[in-house]
């Protein structure tokens, strides 16, 4: 099985004992070229990119708690590029390219295990839709396979297929080169490789207003004063809303619990990452052997980080419909995060209506894997005041016109 | 021999000898033992190995914070994995292993269950979970919500409980011992209104006093409990914490709690020769027991007075301690760290904490929720003198036991940046093992507070999840399995669909015959045939059905359909779009007009609750002044259709005078003896009835009209058969060639949108997206090669090219998608429905289908096959 | 799980009711007199407060009506619940 031994996560980043520290903890600087708001994975890599692509490097990154404390070290690390539309397919795809180097790019083993994604099929209409997005992801030049109920099984042995459950699998897509990734550890790289090119990333450090003049945003007010900036990136996931509204700009964005779980540690027994959205599930087993599991999202607006029981509860009844085999098995633990959702569930980046204030979020239920390509061409955008050709599509401007990009198919339970 | 059962005392019942096994071995125990204790009793001390360096364990504490006897118990179908010895139960016959197989960590499921074995049929987990049941329905919903909960059975629990029980209060009281003061106290116990709930573990304190909480049984049934409370007291009672020091993980390095709980409850000495380590004055009166006990008190170190263990010595047992470079024999070190308040649940419950200077934790301080937290939990015990003691500085001191993290760990993570409390966490994976940290996570926060400078207070605490102790997948599923993971919904006929070899399909919650097995191509080939040349019929009851009452129900209409309906005559039928406020198609059917103010909606099968809320909340929240009444009749009437050249004939011999009925109109009358409702209507384009009847004469309808279609021979056919009839006439279906993304001119339904009112929907249908030229339309497709079925889903290119590999290929522009596609067997040839962009102005032209190792070619037509 | 008090029946468990995001938001009269913004404003847009919420619910599993609730969307309180501004 493709299972690296289980050993401390320090040891299996580095394999070392002695590290210098992995970042500074700076004050912060009366002003910078770019700030960045939110210290999750997607503001850390717009950082790095920004330094290292652009050699725009008197960056600062502002995060209210501790870097990675967001939705990043609370995901399920689900990474996968078979979205269905032709915007969503590239941006997607590029960040899995990048994911694919990103231990080296970062000197730091981020833990991409790319073990196959399945997204099962349960009924007739599930079938075409997966045939639809696995044509499309192959003409996009994303790897994609349709496997029948047998084929689903020689895969993931666990997964039960008898037709005679309430809603039998009918059949997956495959995506091989899809899987899971360490989400600290890709936080951690960015953060760290962004702080060695001079990024001041100030953690504790929470942005309550925009200095605004003139139509144009000249800096930020924080818990830790005010600090000049040439251009602002609002990157803050949950709270997005809450920071726009702050420069007086509405976004069609809503806040929710999402929530996730871990079983305790098993040994290898589920050797692929399982969604399906007709049931509800994603499962995949961690490098410690934890099944690692997402639940729903709750239908109310939240800022809690916790939802609600019974989706939890749901949740395991959907999950063992799936793997009977799991029935003993014990939840350890389980969390909740806030996520933006947007109303075609797909992101918004690019500009906002104040100059020089920029937008990257409504990422939701699935924006983990695209941390490297969603910060990459963010850093472009805000490098050159324009939109990176990838992001143009992910403008705001899009619910005006009603040019959506609806992914709610590729999407739905999202990971 | 070390450890042994002493001659008598103890809570146990000498009388009852228990026969279990460990690793094989055959071992006895009393009633009344903990697996813990009765190993200890049979002086076995090895439990388990440790993941990461492979070190030997022993069981080192008496209750739920045990972090290193984990055990699997069980076999087969019941095996529970990672069991705390502490909490489980002698009984027996019981079987238990310890893990020592890591570092390959843990337990391999597959050999629990052998994938799939027998026993996993649905039942199998009613009768784990929900035994008894008779107990489960009169415990359980009256339980639910109740005036007091009180979780710990201790002595400040039982008082609790008690003053609330007296007053008449409806009082639970959960204990996760199978024995505690509340479970013995009669006082409580003889009062009515007081439920004393042992073995039950509250696990999850959510919002508004809602907890969650998982009862067991002696065998280890299990059951889930919702309670919902007026008012929740916690007296949860406080973990002793171990001491870290050098080779503090040696089995018979236990709490000294655990020691003397061994002793007094079990009767069990853990050892004959104890070296006590503390930090406070607690760890003197612990030594003071022992002895009275009978056991040899080798030391008291304590840290405030000078020199401290620096490590310990022995293989597999602990066999000595130096202290100071002195060595002192024992086989047994009993650690009094300091006590932590159990304060897991106040801290879900959103209770903020403090840090207690003086007693050295963290206690309770403000909640938003109607809690309490009374006794230990609250810290309410003396400080004994506590002195910090944190860390010994030595090699091996284990700070997190099942996570093998030492304190250099922690002292190297701070050394590196990982300064927040969830940075160090994450980064030593402190405190995410099966114990969640609950004898170490003071530890390592205080060791990290002295490695980056800061006190305890400022370095903070991490927030406390559920569950409080690891449950259950199976627990938390309950019974909403199999069956019962979504209500199945069934039609009146669905026993002679079955019967007669209908195979099923799921739309939504219902089960409807997909085709006439066995076979689909054939089923659906005959079916189809029958349909068109001679008679067939179907089960339409599933269709939504809305009645729609008032004085405004036209006017409503009018708003969320995008045609107009206040003009329908009465006694006429039409077909009617629905879109969203975004101008995309969200359900159609047909509705039609019964009386002035009365009309019968249909909406798709799928879409009939969705439709029946939406109209809800339109005429709720926006126009309540309208006064219109929407009633779901979907499982009122039954619904047959029949479809076909002979279908009037069929009709004038069981609905005489009703066979004359013109299109799109209705009338009641009276079908094979039933009062009916007969609608001329058609989603086939064949001549065609629906004909309606209460739900409960669906059947009776139905076989009348086989027996009397059987001479015309009459097919019944299923949905797929349905869906190539109406593909045939190039009519939609919403969830096929509509994905949330499609508006009525996409479909060339522009005859269906009226031009001259608002309603839901109609200003997107203008934004500049929805007026582009080049749009994805509805097209007919025709395959070059007429047998070939394209599949459905499949996309559309303008150039000749195989499906690429994929990964690596270069992206090929894509135009459309294959939305439906079937053999018609009245064509006599394949045809699809489809998606293109520009796609009206493209018909006559041609496409690529790209397939695996090919295209195959396709001619773009108008979306309507048969006239 | 919340605790929330319908109007008419009293207080019943989430899991009866469904959420409607932000009340307060009236239907545009006359959908064709706005720009495409001020109609996409109406469509997709809504409130998104840290704090203090009024919202939509409907008693789906129970009297199906629909009412509004003031809550905390960081707390979860329900300062309280009311079915005519
Ligand atoms: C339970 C769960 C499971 C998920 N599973 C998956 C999955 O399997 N695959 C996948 O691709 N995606 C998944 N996601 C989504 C994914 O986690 C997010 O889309 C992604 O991590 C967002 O990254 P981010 O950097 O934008 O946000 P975050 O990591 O949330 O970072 C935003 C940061 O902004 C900070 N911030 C907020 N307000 C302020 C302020 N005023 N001042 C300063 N800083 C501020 C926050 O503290 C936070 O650290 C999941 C999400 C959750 C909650
Ligand atoms: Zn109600």
């Amino acid at each position: 099985m493709r299972f690296s031994a289980f050993s401390l996560l320090r040891n299996a980043f580095t394999g070392h004992e002695e590290w210098p520290p992995f970042w500074r903890f700076p004050e912060p600087k009366p002003s910078y070229d770019v700030i960045v708001i939110g210290g999750g994975g997607h503001g850390l890599a717009t950082a790095y990119y920004l330094a290292k692509e652009h050699g725009i490097r008197n960056v600062a990154v502002l995060e209210r708690g501790w870097l990675g404390g967001g939705n990043t070290g609370r995901n399920t690390t689900i990474v996968r590029s078979n979205y269905l539309w032709d915007e969503s397919a590239a941006i997607y795809e590029h960040a899995l390219q990048l994911f694919e180097t990103l231990s080296e790019e970062l000197n730091l083993n981020v833990m991409l295990s790319q073990r196959g994604v399945l997204n099962l099929a349960h009924t007739p209409g599930d079938v075409r839709e997966a045939v639809r997005r696995v044509h499309a992801n192959r003409l996009n030049g994303i790897d994609a396979e349709w496997l029948d109920a047998k084929q689903v099984k020689d895969f993931c042995p666990i997964v039960n297929i008898s037709p005679d459950v309430r809603y039998p699998v009918l059949g997956a897509t495959l995506q091989r080169r899809a899987g899971v990734a360490r989400h600290d550890a890709v936080a951690w790289g960015y953060a760290r490789a962004a702080d060695a090119l001079g990024v001041d990333i100030i953690q504790g450090c929470e942005v309550t207003g925009f200095d605004i003049a003139g139509g144009r945003v000249r800096g930020v007010q924080t818990s830790k004063g005010t600090i000049g900036a040439g251009r602002v990136g609002i990157v803050a996931a949950g709270h997005n809303s809450v920071l726009a509204a702050m420069a007086g700009v509405r976004l069609p964005l809503q806040s929710h619990p999402l929530q996730a779980l871990v079983s305790e540690p098993v040994k290898p027994v589920h050797n692929c990452v399982v969604m399906s959205n007709a049931v509800h599930v994603y499962v995949s087993q961690s490098d410690k052997g934890e099944l690692v599991m997402g639940a729903g999202i709750d239908g109310y607006n939240s800022y809690a980080q916790r939802g609600s029981f019974h989706v939890i509860e749901h949740q395991m009844a959907a999950c063992l419909e799936l793997f009977p085999i799991f029935s003993r098995l014990r939840m350890m633990r389980s969390w909740g995060g806030i996520v933006d959702v947007c109303p075609d569930a797909s992101p918004i980046i690019g500009a906002l209506p104040v100059q020089d204030l920029y937008i990257n979020g409504g990422w939701g239920t699935g924006g983990f894997k695209a941390t490297p390509g969603s910060g990459h061409v963010f850093a472009w955008t805000l490098a050159k005041g324009e939109a990176h050709p990838l992001a143009k599509p992910f403008a705001l401007e899009r619910f005006t016109t009603g040019a959506l990009i609806d992914e709610h198919g590729a999407a739905a339970v999202a990971h | 021999m070390t450890a042994f059962r002493l001659p008598d005392g103890g809570r146990i019942d000498r009388s009852q000898k228990l026969r279990f096994h460990f690793d094989g071995r055959p071992l006895e125990g009393y009633q009344g033992d903990t697996l813990a204790s009765a190993l200890l009793a049979n002086d076995v001390f090895l439990v388990g190995r440790s993941f990461k360096y492979h070190r030997p364990r022993g069981v080192m504490s008496a209750g739920a914070e045990e972090t290193n006897a984990l055990v699997a118990v069980g076999e087969g179908g019941r095996l529970d994995t990672n069991s705390r010895a502490t909490m489980v139960e002698l009984y027996d016959g019981l079987v238990a292993q310890s893990l020592n197989r890591w570092p390959s960590l843990g337990f391999d499921v597959s050999a629990i269950n052998g994938w799939l074995a027998p026993f996993l049929v649905a039942g199998f987990y009613y009768k784990t979970f929900m035994w008894p049941r008779r107990l489960w329905q009169s415990l359980y919903e009256p339980a639910i919500r109740r005036d007091l909960l009180v979780v710990g059975g201790g002595r400040s629990g039982l008082r609790e409980a008690l003053a609330a029980a007296r007053t008449g209060a409806r009082v639970v009281l959960c204990d996760e011992q199978s024995e505690s003061p509340a479970t013995t106290s009669t006082e409580l116990s003889a009062l009515p209104n007081a439920v004393v709930l042992a073995r039950t573990t509250v696990f999850g304190y959510y919002d508004d006093n809602f907890l969650c909480a998982v009862e067991s049984d002696a065998r280890r049934q299990r059951r889930l409990w919702h309670f919902r409370a007026k008012r929740v007291v916690l007296a949860t009672g406080a973990h002793e914490r171990p001491l870290v020091f050098g080779g503090n993980d040696r089995p018979g390095v236990m709490l000294a709690s655990a020691v003397d709980t061994y002793l007094r409850r079990y009767a069990v000495a853990p050892g004959k020769r104890v070296v006590v380590f503390t930090n406070n004055d607690g760890g003197h009166q612990r030594a003071k027991t022992f002895r009275e006990l009978g056991i040899e008190v080798a030391a008291v170190i304590d840290s405030r007075e000078g020199p401290v263990i620096t490590r310990t010595l022995g293989g597999r047992r602990v066999e000595a301690v130096e202290v100071g470079g002195a060595r002192i024999a024992c086989d047994l070190v009993a650690m009094a760290g300091g006590w932590s308040p159990v304060v897991h649940l106040y801290s879900q419950a959103q209770g903020k904490l403090r840090w207690d200077e003086k007693k050295l934790c963290f206690v309770p301080d403000t909640c938003r929720q109607r809690v309490r937290v009374v006794g230990r939990a609250n810290g309410e015990f003396p400080d004994h003198g506590i002195e910090p003691l944190w860390e010994v500085n030595a090699d091996k001191a284990f700070v997190d036991f099942q996570s093998d993290v030492v304190a250099r760990d922690v002292h190297l993570a701070a050394q590196e940046g990982f300064a927040s409390v969830e940075h160090f966490k994450r980064y030593t994976t402190t405190g995410m093992s099966t114990d969640q940290g609950k004898t170490s996570n003071i530890n390592a926060l205080a060791i990290l507070a002295g490695a980056t400078g800061r006190s305890i207070a400022e370095t903070g605490t991490t927030t406390f999840r559920p569950p409080y102790t690891p449950v259950a997948y199976g627990v938390l599923a309950g019974r909403d399995l199999g069956d019962f993971l979504e209500p199945i919904r069934v039609t009146p006929i669905h026993d002679w669909h079955a019967a007669h070899g209908a195979v099923f399909e799921n739309v939504g919650q219902w089960k409807r015959p997909w085709y006439y097995g066995p076979q689909m191509h054939a089923a659906v080939q005959r079916e189809a045939k029958a349909a068109r040349t001679a008679l067939g019929v179907l089960d339409a009851s599933t269709l939504g059905k809305i009645d729609i009452q008032g004085r405004d129900a036209g006017r409503f209409l009018d708003r969320v359909y995008t045609g107009t309906f206040s003009n329908l005559a009465v006694g006429k039928a039409r077909y009617g779009l629905m879109c969203r406020e975004d101008g995309m198609i969200f359900d159609d059917g047909v509705t039609t007009r019964l009386a002035e103010n009365h009309f019968h909606m249909t909406t798709t099968t799928g879409g009939a609750a969705r439709v029946l809320d939406w109209l809800e909340e339109y005429l709720q929240t926006e126009w309540p002044e309208l006064e219109v009444y929407c009633t779901t009749v979907t499982e009122q009437w039954a619904t047959v259709a029949v479809a076909g050249p002979k279908a009037r004939e069929l009709m004038a011999e069981i609905a005489p005078g009703l066979e004359d009925l013109a299109f799109m109109t209705y009338r009641e009358g009276r079908v094979a003896g039933l009062d009916a409702r007969v609608f001329r209507i058609s989603f086939t384009g064949e001549l065609s009835y629906e004909i309606n009847v209460p739900g409960d004469q669906g059947l009776a309808l139905w076989q009348a009209v086989i027996d009397a279609g059987t001479k015309h021979g009459i097919a019944p056919y299923g949905t797929e058969t349905m869906h190539l009839l109406r593909a045939e006439k190039g009519f939609i279906i919403v969830g096929q060639e509509t994905d949330g993304t499609v508006t009525p001119y996409d479909l060339g339904l522009d005859w269906a949108v009226a031009k001259q009112k608002d309603f839901v929907g109609r200003r997107s249908l203008t934004r500049p997206d929805t007026r582009r030229a080049d749009r994805k339309q509805l097209v007919g497709l025709l395959p070059a090669d007429p047998r070939e079925v394209l599949p459905e889903g499949a996309q559309l290119t303008e150039v000749d090219v195989a499906l690429p590999r994929g990964h690596g290929s270069r992206p090929v522009p894509m135009v459309g998608h294959v939305t439906s596609s079937y053999m018609s067997p009245n064509l006599g040839r394949s045809f699809a429905l489809a998606l293109v962009r520009s796609g009206r102005s493209r018909i006559g032209t041609e496409l690529y289908v790209p397939l695996e190792g090919r295209a195959a070619k396709v001619r773009l037509a108008a979306p309507v096959f048969i006239k | 799980m919340l605790l929330i008090r319908c109007p008419w029946c009293g207080p019943r468990d989430e899991t009866e009711f469904r959420c409607g995001g932000e009340a307060h938001v009236a239907r545009p009269p006359d959908p064709q007199a706005l720009d495409d913004a001020a109609w996409a404003e109406y469509v997709f847009i809504r409130s998104n407060p840290k704090g203090w919420f009024r919202e939509r619910w409907v008693h789906a599993a129970g009297c199906r009506r629909w009412f509004n609730a003031e809550r905390h969307t960081v707390t979860h309180e329900i300062r309280r619940t009311y079915s005519k501004e």
